[in-house]
């Protein structure tokens, strides 16, 4: 295990811009503001930093899904990089760049790499609501929206309640149960200044929500945020002498599919995210029971229940009564989940946000958020293209 | 409260015939001249043995809802609920289209017989789903 690459690269520093439903400031302006914190907190200058790299490439259409590049981003910073990457979304998600930036200093071809991903998605729907795939000007959808597009599918709300419907179905689940995932995120997110949504709310308020799309429901749909989060990954070497004690990678997974794009397989009650799971555990010797804290991917929290089983942390089916009532999942739980917020209260930073969170946990800057003893945490992201990691400090 | 307009799909050299296959009142799928696998959406290749070789061919056009969501949000003014559903063919284990389900949507269950009904919109035949009558289902 001791050549895997993961384990030659270390998170070292970690920031992240005020959040914005809109920012008054400019996405370039989020991303230095981000970037610069990072640097900074790993006791980096911008001259140490020789590798940037984000996710995904940019773009000017999709409503601020991607409104800084990273040639962009170099520039204004006054990085002078040597190996410069940027992921896209046919990979393992969110994740794809901090997995690049891993093997670009694990390959010693730089040293400390840059890593962010920046949002401007509520500014966007401001400008135009038009600037997303339902309003589009596009006259006909192609690629993989084609199948489901034309049968009023425009949201990724549909194909996630399809999993919710057969997960509720297969297994007896309910929405009293899901709704934990919303609950549980609000109330970490009231301990979190960054958070966008920090009032807290019960059970009965999200049930009490208006169905979005059946049984997904307000509370289970993130929301769209203006703000960026870096990270600097620094190769092993040169991490052991910087500010911070190096979050150390244990193991990471990867994993495409899902979702009805290609050719859809099983019965829409496990993501393709298992494959990422597997090949998470299987590069480490450590255990699911190991985790001290878990930042699952909640862009819906549908998505958190399968990421739960696909991570091992539940058996298969188990998953929404292991969140019900909340107390397992909170901060002085058995296994704290989401502890800033996730993205259904924290914002959607796009998977990010919750590696970040991993980070402020094991290095005990959560304040009134902080779990105990906070050494091992899973993350992970995505929902079509998967990625998983696990860090620690000790 | 009305249906929102369809947005429709690009016509490909893979896809068109899936598309336009309503034209004759009969859905076809792509299936392995080879090994008789059946698969959707359609690729350059079979997913089971790898063989170029595949060919639309006609299904009966009757399944059973897999899974469903009604959709409550008005994603444009005015829009009316409707229901997303994935469609396991009879033809084959999880041989899945996704689509909608006509007809009210209280009344969609998992594991529902429906059969396929056509929507011409310009040169589009979009294959809908509606429930099978219990007098012959
Ligand atoms: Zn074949």
């Amino acid at each position: 295990m001791a050549d895997l690459p993961e384990r030659r690269a270390c998170i070292t520093g970690i920031g992240q811009s005020k959040v914005g439903r809109p920012s008054s400031e400019t996405p370039i302006r989020l991303t230095m503001q981000a970037a610069r914190e990072a640097v900074a907190d790993a006791g980096l200058t911008m001259a140490d930093i020789d590798g940037i790299a984000n996710y995904p490439m940019k773009t000017t259409e999709g409503g601020g899904i991607s409104p800084v590049g990273v040639g962009e981003a170099m520039f204004a910073l006054g990085i002078d990089a040597t190996w410069i990457g940027s992921s896209t979304h046919e990979g393992p998600g969110h994740m794809g760049a901090i997995f690049q930036a891993v093997m670009a200093v694990a390959t010693g071809l730089c040293r400390h790499v840059l890593v962010f991903r920046s949002v401007a998605q509520a500014q966007a729907r401001l400008q135009a609501r038009g600037s997303t795939l339902l309003g589009g000007s596009r006259g006909r959808v192609e690629g993989n929206n084609a199948w489901t597009v034309p049968f009023h599918a425009i949201s990724p709300a549909n194909m996630w309640a399809l999993y919710a419907q057969a997960y509720f179905d297969r297994y007896g689940a309910s929405s009293e149960q899901l709704g934990w995932v919303a609950v549980n995120g609000r109330r970490n997110a009231a301990l979190n200044p960054n958070a966008i949504y920090r009032n807290p709310i019960t059970i009965d308020d999200y049930m009490a929500s208006r169905v979005i799309s059946s049984p997904l429901r307000l509370y289970d749909c993130d929301t769209h945020i203006d703000g960026c989060t870096a990270l600097v990954i620094s190769c092993a070497d040169a991490a052991m002498d910087l500010r911070n004690q190096p979050i150390r990678i244990e193991a990471m997974g990867m994993a495409l599919g899902g979702i009805g794009q290609g050719i859809h397989t099983g019965d829409f009650t496990a993501l393709p995210a298992g494959r990422a799971g597997d090949m998470l555990w299987s590069r480490t010797d450590l255990k699911p029971r190991d985790v001290d804290n878990a930042q699952i991917y909640d862009g819906f929290s549908i998505l958190t229940l399968l990421w739960l089983e696909a991570l091992q942390l539940c058996a298969p089916g188990e998953a929404a009564a292991f969140v019900e009532g909340g107390t397992r999942i909170a901060l002085d739980g058995e296994l704290p989940m989401n502890t800033g917020g996730g993205q259904l209260s924290g914002g959607r930073w796009h998977g990010f946000g919750h590696t970040h969170e991993a980070c402020v946990q094991l290095w005990g800057r959560g304040g009134a958020r902080q779990v105990a003893g906070a050494r091992l945490s899973a993350v992970c992201n995505g929902g079509y293209g998967y990625g998983a990691l696990l860090l620690r400090t000790d | 409260m009305t249906a929102p307009p369809r947005k429709l799909p690009v016509l490909d050299d893979l896809s068109g015939f899936f598309w336009t296959s309503g034209a004759d009142g009969v859905l076809r799928v792509q299936r392995c001249t080879a090994c008789g696998h059946w698969q959707h959406p359609p690729l350059p290749s079979c997913a089971q043995c790898h063989a170029d070789d595949l060919a639309p061919q006609p299904v009966s056009g009757r399944g059973r809802v897999k899974t469903f969501t009604i959709n409550r949000q008005a994603w444009t003014p005015g829009m009316a609920p409707f229901t997303f559903a994935a469609i396991e063919l009879d033809e084959q284990a999880e041989l899945y289209l996704f689509s909608n389900v006509t007809g009210d949507p209280e009344a969609v269950r998992t594991g529902m017989a429906v059969e396929v009904t056509f929507e011409q919109q310009d040169d589009v035949w979009l294959p809908l789903f509606r429930p099978v009558e219990a007098a012959h289902g």
